[in-house]
């Protein structure tokens, strides 16, 4: 079956269109150099990978096996990195030599439509750093905090072994068959492989999804500030250094932008420390300190108005400053985890594995696989791999290494927050992490509540909470749900320790809770003009003159109805009575992991189509489990009896206490507060309705496209024309020595061609 | 002397991937793209005009306006 053509391109004439004239340079390495290379094992070679797997699998025994007082992180490290290079240099490469079979003789977009704007090759390497800064988000910080609730290893070995058969397959399928045409967004693909159907559905998903988790964002920003006057004045002050940045780019100095980035990240360092002088006047702190409700209202003001600026102005300046912030505190981080070693005294499965736990509500199946979306598998990064990222590659084997190795980077920066989270005090973490309905707010009464959920080896005392309060320059720390004021004590934690001793604390953390925000906003920010974009495309098809993008009042509604869709969200979580947080963040997961599913769907038919039915199973694997996992998790969400876990039993428990006439019910004190849970759970489960729905008749359309290739044998395509490349460049981080060997060839005839042509401006190509 | 070298090397290979990964070169490539179009085939000249190094970066975002890129989760 894999033995027969892929596609009309790859048959006997396609073959003959990109040969080459011998007596120029190769445009690529024969398939049989590339095996022999990696066929040849030499003692070295193989010491090297046995060393791996051997450090690989201790980690993973002490990790999962060894059960001591506690555990080492960096055991986590080792093992993430370990599973890393043996799943990128066997499983990946398993990929690409059966499924993708990237050919080096066919010119990249980047090569056939190259403009030196948006299609333009970059070296790999520089690609690597822009798609992973482009993929990496909030969302593998804060999904990992949350899911340490069930203990390290269930979280480990999800965000580990998911990445390898999952989320990394995901990312380097769409990316390489986004490249193969032309850099077709997801949308397009699906409409061309799944028919209008399957295409209209996974359209209006993408936008659903879109607006549902720019919600959640927010929201985590909201509880990130709310009553924290040193991380409002801060997090604000970015909005006039962005603008600043802005201004400078435009008028004084266009196009020096790191020039511009370390002004940019100086002033951000002086509003971090501004920040905490300014908490500490009496002024300061009541100005600066906002409750949930208007932050939230300034949030979705800001993004309105964000989202129709011009990009030069607002979003392209902070789009710099997040990617350096970014890079920088992530290698940072890795560095200080490696350095201090921090002891985890969290248990490898917690008490709370079977449900019951107050952070994320449900057993862990399905929910830890939809709570920890991003750094396992996320749906989201196929609106990437199918964006920006295809048209700039230089040669198609380079997708492997982009788009499977950045994503293994990804998860690696999920679990390096699982650490973080993981490393602070068991107590601390439910303190911080229950909702506000739960503690009470207050320091005693989360003592009370966490030292009640008789949880083994915890003993809260209110010092433990109000002395680390006071060391991360906070009033209070308890009920900080959300993930990223966890994350941030973890990072502030751990840092200090490297850099700055105790007093440096309350920086660190105000640093960490600024890194997030930075890009949360971002985030929000370029979502709402995506979104908006998607929505005037969409009613174009109904009213033409919605197809004109510089039609103003036309963008301005557009943008409106989007930040009205994505703030009543962001509103209900923050009035929530039931906590906000844990109610709608798996809603956020299973958008994120529908939205896989759909992307993995396409792909499937994409597969299907070309024939290589022997290898579907390399897709239906990761594709199977997300759809089992979130369908289930819809289902449990939607019919589940028990009120923690189903909207609608929910809905129905507080609408019957309302007929009973009963004014207060559970966690909500008031008539109003019960009303309210009532309208939550019933938008929430609709919501959950509809996502679940829209991605099963996606994945049934694609389940039909893949059947009537396998019945039919009709292997078509809807890949670009394949055109000859006139150039060479490496595939993988390092070169091969026959890649080096063809390489140094090249160099040496563009030497040559610049001593012809004396006056060629000189062109710096690093390989 | 080789020490200082090496290090020089590195810190300019360092300095390159920053400016890479933070787009700083997107006018050297859109330059060389245009550069290389004339180099090769003199009807390209008709092509549309280079733009100076001001108008480049105008440009750029003025694109973004129109065909915005979204940031993941």
């Amino acid at each position: 079956m894999g033995t027969k053509p892929r596609t009309p391109h790859d048959s006997t004439e396609g073959v003959d269109a990109l040969d080459r004239d011998p007596a120029l340079l190769p445009v690529a390495l024969d398939q049989t150099t590339h095996d022999a290379e990696e066929a040849h094992w030499t003692p070295a070679k193989i010491a090297l990978w046995g060393g791996i797997s051997l450090l690989g699998g201790l980690s993973w025994v002490m990790l999962a096996v060894v059960r001591g007082e506690t555990v080492n992180a960096i055991w986590f490290v080792f093992a993430a990195v370990c599973t890393y290079l043996i799943g990128y240099r066997f499983y990946s490469n398993y990929i690409q030599k059966h499924l993708t079979r990237p050919d080096d003789r066919r010119a990249t977009p980047a090569e056939y439509k190259a403009d030196g704007k948006d299609y333009a090759a970059t070296d790999r390497r520089v690609l690597f750093g822009h798609h992973f800064a482009a993929i990496a988000g909030a969302g593998p910080l804060v999904g990992p905090v949350l899911a340490a609730q069930m203990g390290y290893l269930p979280g480990t070995i999800w965000i580990i072994v998911g990445v390898v058969l999952a989320g990394a397959v995901q990312d380097y399928l769409v990316l390489f068959f986004s490249m193969r045409r032309g850099g077709r967004s997801l949308g397009q693909m699906a409409r061309d492989e799944l028919g209008k159907v399957g295409g209209t559905a996974a359209l209006i998903a993408t936008l659903a999804i879109m607006v549902i988790i720019v919600a959640i964002l927010a929201l985590v920003v909201v509880n990130a500030l709310a009553a924290s006057p040193w991380g409002v004045f801060s997090v604000s002050m970015t909005i006039p250094i962005a603008l600043f940045m802005g201004v400078y780019l435009r008028f004084f100095r266009p196009g020096r932008v790191s020039e511009i980035s370390i002004i940019g990240f100086i002033l951000l360092l002086a509003a971090i420390v501004g920040g905490g002088m300014i908490a500490d006047t009496e002024w300061g702190a009541s100005f600066f300190h906002v409750d949930p409700l208007p932050l939230a209202i300034g949030i979705i003001i800001y993004g309105f108005v964000a989202a129709i600026l011009p990009v030069w102005l607002l979003l392209a300046p902070r789009d710099y400053l997040s990617t350096f912030m970014k890079i920088g505190t992530i290698g940072m981080l890795a560095l200080a985890i490696i350095i201090v070693r921090p002891e985890i005294a969290a248990p490898a499965t917690s008490e709370f594995v079977n449900g019951g736990g107050p952070v994320v509500s449900g057993s862990l199946f399905p929910f830890l696989f939809v709570t920890i979306a991003c750094g396992a598998l996320s749906g989201f990064h196929a609106l990437i791999a199918s964006g920006t990222t295809p048209k700039l590659i230089e040669k198609e084997r380079q997708t492997r290494f982009i788009g499977y190795g950045g994503m293994l980077m990804e998860s690696f920066v999920a679990i390096m927050a699982l650490v973080a989270a993981l490393s602070i005090d068991r107590g601390i973490y439910f303190a911080m992490n229950s909702s506000a309905a739960l503690t009470g707010g207050t320091v005693e009464g989360a003592v009370a509540f966490v030292n009640g959920l008789g949880l083994t080896g915890v003993n809260l005392t209110p010092d433990m909470l109000t002395e680390t309060a006071k060391n991360v320059g906070e009033s209070t720390i308890v009920s900080r749900s959300g993930g990223a004021p966890t994350l941030s004590v973890g990072l502030a934690n751990i840092m200090h320790q490297v850099i700055g001793g105790q007093g440096m604390m309350a920086f660190w953390y105000h640093f960490a809770i600024m890194f997030e925000a930075l890009f949360i906003l971002t985030a929000v920010d370029a979502g709402t003009r995506v979104a908006r974009f998607m929505l005037q495309d969409s009613l174009g098809n109904f009213f033409p003159k919605f197809k004109n993008t510089s039609w103003r009042a036309g963008a301005w509604l557009t943008t409106g109805i989007m930040v009205a869709a994505w703030g009543a969200v962001l509103i209900m979580g923050v009035t929530d009575p039931l906590g906000g947080i844990n109610t709608l963040f798996p809603l956020f997961g299973i958008a994120n992991q529908l939205l896989a599913a759909i992307a993995l769907a396409v792909c499937l038919a994409i597969v299907a189509k070309r024939g290589l039915f022997k290898y579907l199973w390399i897709v239906a694997l990761p594709l199977t489990f997300a759809a089992v996992v979130t369908i289930y998790a819809s289902f449990l969400k939607i019919f589940s009896t028990v009120p923690a876990v189903g909207y609608f039993a929910q809905n129905r428990a507080f609408s019957k206490a309302l007929d009973d006439g009963l004014t207060t019910f559970g966690t909500a004190k008031t008539v109003e507060a019960m009303e309210a849970v009532v309208r939550n759970t019933m938008v929430q489960g609709i919501l959950s309705i509809l996502f679940v729905v829209l991605a099963i008749i996606v994945m049934i359309t694609a389940v039909q496209a893949t059947w009537k290739s396998y019945k039919t044998r009709d292997f078509g395509t809807n890949e670009d024309d394949a055109v000859p490349s006139q150039m060479f460049a490496p595939s993988g981080f390092g070169a091969t020595p026959a890649e080096k060997a063809l390489s140094s060839l090249w160099d040496a005839q563009t030497a040559q061609a610049k001593v012809a042509k004396v006056g060629t401006p000189e062109r710096t190509t690093r390989r | 002397m080789n020490l200082l070298a090496t290090v020089r090397t590195g810190a300019r290979n360092v300095a390159w991937f920053v400016k890479g990964v933070m787009g700083e070169d997107a006018w050297d490539k859109y330059k060389a793209h245009h550069e290389s179009l004339h180099a090769t085939d003199a009807a390209a000249c008709d092509s549309p005009r280079m733009m100076t190094e001001r108008e480049f970066w105008r440009d750029q975002t003025d694109r973004q306006d129109i065909n915005p890129q979204g940031r993941c989760c």
